[in-house]
């Protein structure tokens, strides 16, 4: 079978590597980049555990073919952090105990940075919208929608 | 947060620090099932049974294992026959369960397994096992399964618990009873009698991260297996027993895991991964898709159940007659033995009769959904709570004051009640300002009430003292929302060093003793006690090598605030770092293991209070308003006690509102995705109100009573009974999704 060569920018670096045609970027950035904080919960497109940025739009990469991805640039969980410093969403989440067994959490770490991006004031309605993409099965969404409206509060202060 | 009992003054048990493995969890770092990697790793795949009930007549191998990339394809006949090496029938259909043999029980049993260098390949392989079956007649129902003539699963299975026992076989594998006083007297002496009937279908647990295992095993039997599970010394002790090895051939790393709530305690994929890496010579991954895990794993049954109760005018419960019929799904082990024991535990009624039927059917076998079993006994029990309240016109806290279970109460189960928090939890909810909130058209209020045991059972812990004064509390339970900070909370008040110089770790099943699976709301109770009795036994050797050091008899030594002190003040007072610095002359490293069986469990109670707003056009309901009050015993970590108490109340609503599952005529499931099978979204939810209530359990060391499950218990007839005091419908079948909500109304209009 032959593969395809795809150049990225992943995390604020060029990156290459190889794939097939019928692969998923979530399975091409596990196996092939060696990038797993993204999770396949569904593979449908239905949970949004493997949500990552694709040129600052939040995508499920479980619906995009990984030769799509070619020259585009993606931001994936283990991205979120700059230079050792936590992005305000990764540091409310953990002080609002918004996780807990954490499998849906990149994918609401994701989701609810490409809604700050746009939108720094959401309201709780709007965040439950912009969020509703994403499952979580532990939390009752309750703390997380508290730890983005926290975050948010701190990004706008800043 | 309702405090019952003072606070006594804990330093760490009941503060929020941020957990411990948390940074790792945000930054994409953790490792989850399906996230490990092996040199020369394989991919597996699973060929599952199209049909509900079949004979396999043969199976064809030999195309699979020709294609491209194939290096192991294996079904049933590669896998020891328990059933006659005389095992014990649990253990038979755990192996025929993992793998079938000579017959399929539902759409999705395993029927054979490949593993190939590409996920692409191992698609391919599995598509070309070619596998002849013959179609059985099959059942789907409890009712289907309880009828005359119905098809048999199993030809052997004799009804247990029935005297005589029957002499022909049937679907049903046992029954309960549970009974007390005079039912005709009780029902005589009532003023007011409900009589209903229910329904409910089987759910999912849902959690979010699919099962997934990665074996490696070595030619000299010897294999490792890594796996996201409960319980990771069951997961061992299981596949050593369908491989047929000992189960310290085994060794189980547990990697961390996405979610569980009863569905990961049991085992599918693992000795699967381990005979495909024997056969192979290479590690093999096995990872379910998300439809795998609809169709083969979980659920929790389907029931029927009715309920008839009878209460005086001053709101007296007088009698209650329960009879139960729980789907098994393929095997026996429906929950309903607990079902019967938790069905009427919230109330001291004089006269009952409580009697459930296990009944298999060619579904996937059931397996443990947080507080398994209850949540149904309850939607119909609280249901008809609800409307003898109506009836008699009296408060829906009111009439279960009147009758809740306290200390002394002997519960419907048998044994009495030691110091429980129901009363508590009820009064907590009518104390809330939500229970007064104004409500508008087309809203409605619902009260629901909870019980169940919570677990004790097995566990061990080592707490080893670093060089530097640092202490790693060693445990064997997979934490599956918090636990490594409820340890190093209660690690941190014994040993008296701060929360942050405490590592939790989950070790191996080579690396610390024995642990009972993450299951039954017991980690904080059970780990937890082996926690701090390894802490206690830490602080008397660190209080012995301070007598030594300072010459004095150990009882002029005590431990405060993480140092020890002469009583006197004669010597100047020795850190845990100094006595860590010292240790080498003082007796070497400083350690100390635990374990124990099942100290003290705490019964978990719930009340809770929705607010719905049903849209009569639609039949939609939306949940406006919650309030979810819960006795903890002691809450060493409010902030994940209110996630589980907040967990538990949304997975309960997803069950109330949406959640079920749907078969076609053939047995098949319609709706293995989560687009079909919808469990709440954010948007679909208001904040979820918690109230911890703090009755401390008496038999553990900081009062924990376990709080994973019995949040799951009260809120479907919380939901319902909100809708019935919003459009006056009294549903009765789960879930209450718009259609049935709306014909509902439309009836009562007629
Ligand atoms: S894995 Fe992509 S949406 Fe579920
Ligand atoms: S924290 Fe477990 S699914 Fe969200």
């Amino acid at each position: 079978m032959s593969r395809t060569h795809i150049s990225a920018v992943i995390n604020g670096d060029e990156t290459e590597f190889l794939t097939e045609d019928g692969t998923s970027l979530l399975n091409a950035l596990r196996d092939e980049v060696g990038l797993t904080g993204a999770k396949e919960g569904c593979g449908t497109g239905d949970c949004g555990s493997c949500s990552v940025l694709i040129d600052d739009r939040v995508t499920c990469a479980c619906l995009v073919f990984a030769p799509e991805a070619d020259g585009a640039t993606i931001v994936t969980v283990e991205g979120l952090a700059t230079s050792g410093e936590l992005h305000p969403l990764q540091q409310c989440f953990l002080e609002g105990a918004a996780l807990q067994c954490g499998i849906c959490t990149p994918g609401f770490l994701m989701a609810a940075k490409a809604l700050l991006d746009r939108n720094p004031d959401p309201t709780e309605t709007e965040i439950r919208y912009a969020l509703a993409g994403n499952l979580c099965r532990c939390t009752g969404y309750d703390k997380i929608i508290r730890a983005v409206q926290e975050a948010a509060r701190e990004i706008r202060e800043k | 947060m309702a405090i019952t009992e003072e606070n006594p003054g804990y330093k760490w048990v009941g503060t929020r620090p941020i957990r411990p493995d948390g940074l790792e969890k945000v930054t994409g770092k953790a490792r989850f099932g399906a996230d490990l990697a092996l040199p020369g790793m394989l991919h597996g795949k699973v060929v599952r049974s199209p049909h509900a009930h079949a004979e396999i007549v043969s199976i064809d191998t030999s195309a699979a294992e020709a294609m491209p990339g194939v290096k192991a394809v294996i079904t049933g006949a590669d896998f020891p026959d328990l059933a006659a090496n005389g095992a014990h029938a649990g253990d038979i259909d755990v192996a025929t369960n993992t793998i079938a043999r000579d017959k399929v029980l539902y759409e999705g049993h395993v029927v054979a397994a490949v593993a190939a260098i590409t996920r692409e390949q191992a698609e391919a392989a599995a598509k070309a096992v070619e596998i002849t079956y013959e179609v059985l007649p099959h059942v789907l129902t409890v009712d289907e399964a309880m009828a005359d003539g119905a098809p048999l699963l199993h030809d052997g299975m004799i009804t247990k618990g029935v005297d005589p026992a029957p002499e022909d076989p049937s679907n049903i594998a046992s029954k309960i009873l549970h009974e007390r006083g005079d039912l005709d007297q009780g029902f005589g002496e009532a003023d007011s009698v409900v009589e209903r009937e229910f329904t409910t279908k089987p759910v999912h647990q849902g959690y979010i991260e699919p099962h997934a295992a990665v074996a490696d095993a070595n030619s000299d039997g010897r294999a490792n297996l890594w796996c996201s599970s409960q319980g990771h010394f069951q997961m061992r002790a299981y596949t050593a027993t369908v491989l047929g090895v000992s189960p310290g051939n085994i060794k189980v790393t547990a990697a961390e895991i996405g979610g569980g709530f009863g569905g990961k305690t049991v085992i599918y994929l693992e000795p699967l991964a381990v005979r495909l890496s024997q056969r192979a010579g290479r590690p093999v991954k096995l990872v379910m898709d998300r439809d795998e895990v609809f169709r083969a794993t979980g659920p929790t049954s389907g029931t029927r159940i009715k309920v008839k109760m009878g209460a005086t005018k001053d709101g007296k419960m007088t009698a209650a007659e329960v009879w139960m019929a729980y789907e098994a799904g393929a095997y026996a082990g429906s929950p309903v033995g607990a079902a019967g024991m938790t069905a009427i535990a919230c109330y001291d009624i004089p006269n009952f009769v409580v009697e459930g039927y296990d009944v298999v059917c060619n579904k996937p076998r059931v397996a443990a959904y947080r507080a398994p079993g209850a949540p149904m006994a309850a939607f119909a029990v609280e249901s008809v709570v609800d409307e003898l309240a109506r009836n008699l016109e009296i408060d829906p806290i009111d009439i279960r004051l009147a009758n809740a279970a306290v200390e002394g109460t002997q519960a419907s189960y048998g044994p009495k009640f030691p110091r429980i928090g129901f009363v508590e939890t009820l009064e907590a909810i009518k104390d809330h300002p939500n229970y007064s909130e104004e409500l508008g058209p087309n809203q409605g209020r619902g009260v629901s009430a909870g019980f169940w045991f919570n677990a004790g059972m097995m566990s061990s812990a080592t707490v080893h003292i670093n060089e530097n004064g640092t202490a790693t509390v060693v445990t064997g339970s997979p934490d599956i929302g918090g636990s490594r900070q409820s340890m190093a909370l209660m690690a941190a008040e014994e040993l008296g060093i701060p929360y942050e110089s405490i590592k939790p770790v989950v070790a191996d099943t080579e690396t610390v003793g024995f642990n009972d699976v993450t299951g039954g709301s017991r980690v904080t109770l059970a780990t937890g006690a082996a926690v701090v009795d390894a802490c206690r036994l830490v602080v008397e050797d660190l209080r012995s090598r301070a007598a030594k050091t300072w010459d004095v008899e150990l009882d002029q030594v005590e431990w405060v605030e993480g140092q020890a002190q002469h009583i006197d003040g004669a010597q100047p007072p020795l850190s845990l770092g100094d006595l860590a610095k010292k240790s080498g002359r003082t007796g070497g490293p400083i350690s100390a293991n635990a374990s124990l069986n099942s100290r003290g469990v705490g019964a978990g109670f719930s009340t809770q209070l929705c607010d719905v707003e049903v849209d009569p056009e639609t039949g939609v309901t939306r949940v406006i308003r919650y309030l979810t009050a819960q006795d903890a015993g002691r809450a060493i970590s409010p902030d994940y006690v209110e996630g589980q108490m907040q967990g538990g109340v949304v997975q309960g609503i997803g069950w109330a509102l949406n959640e079920e599952y749907i078969h076609d005529t053939d047995g098949v499931m319609e709706n293995p995705s989560f687009l079909d099978y919808r469990i709440p979204v954010a948007s679909d939810l208001p904040m979820i109100d918690c109230s911890i209530v703090e009755v401390p359990n008496p038999a553990h060391p900081y009062g924990v009573r376990g709080v994973g499950e019995v949040g799951i218990v009260p809120p479907m007839a919380a939901v319902g009974n909100a809708i019935n005091d919003a459009v006056d419908v009294r549903m009765t079948e789960l879930p209450m999704s718009p259609i049935k909500v709306l014909e509902a109304i439309t009836d009562q209009s007629d």
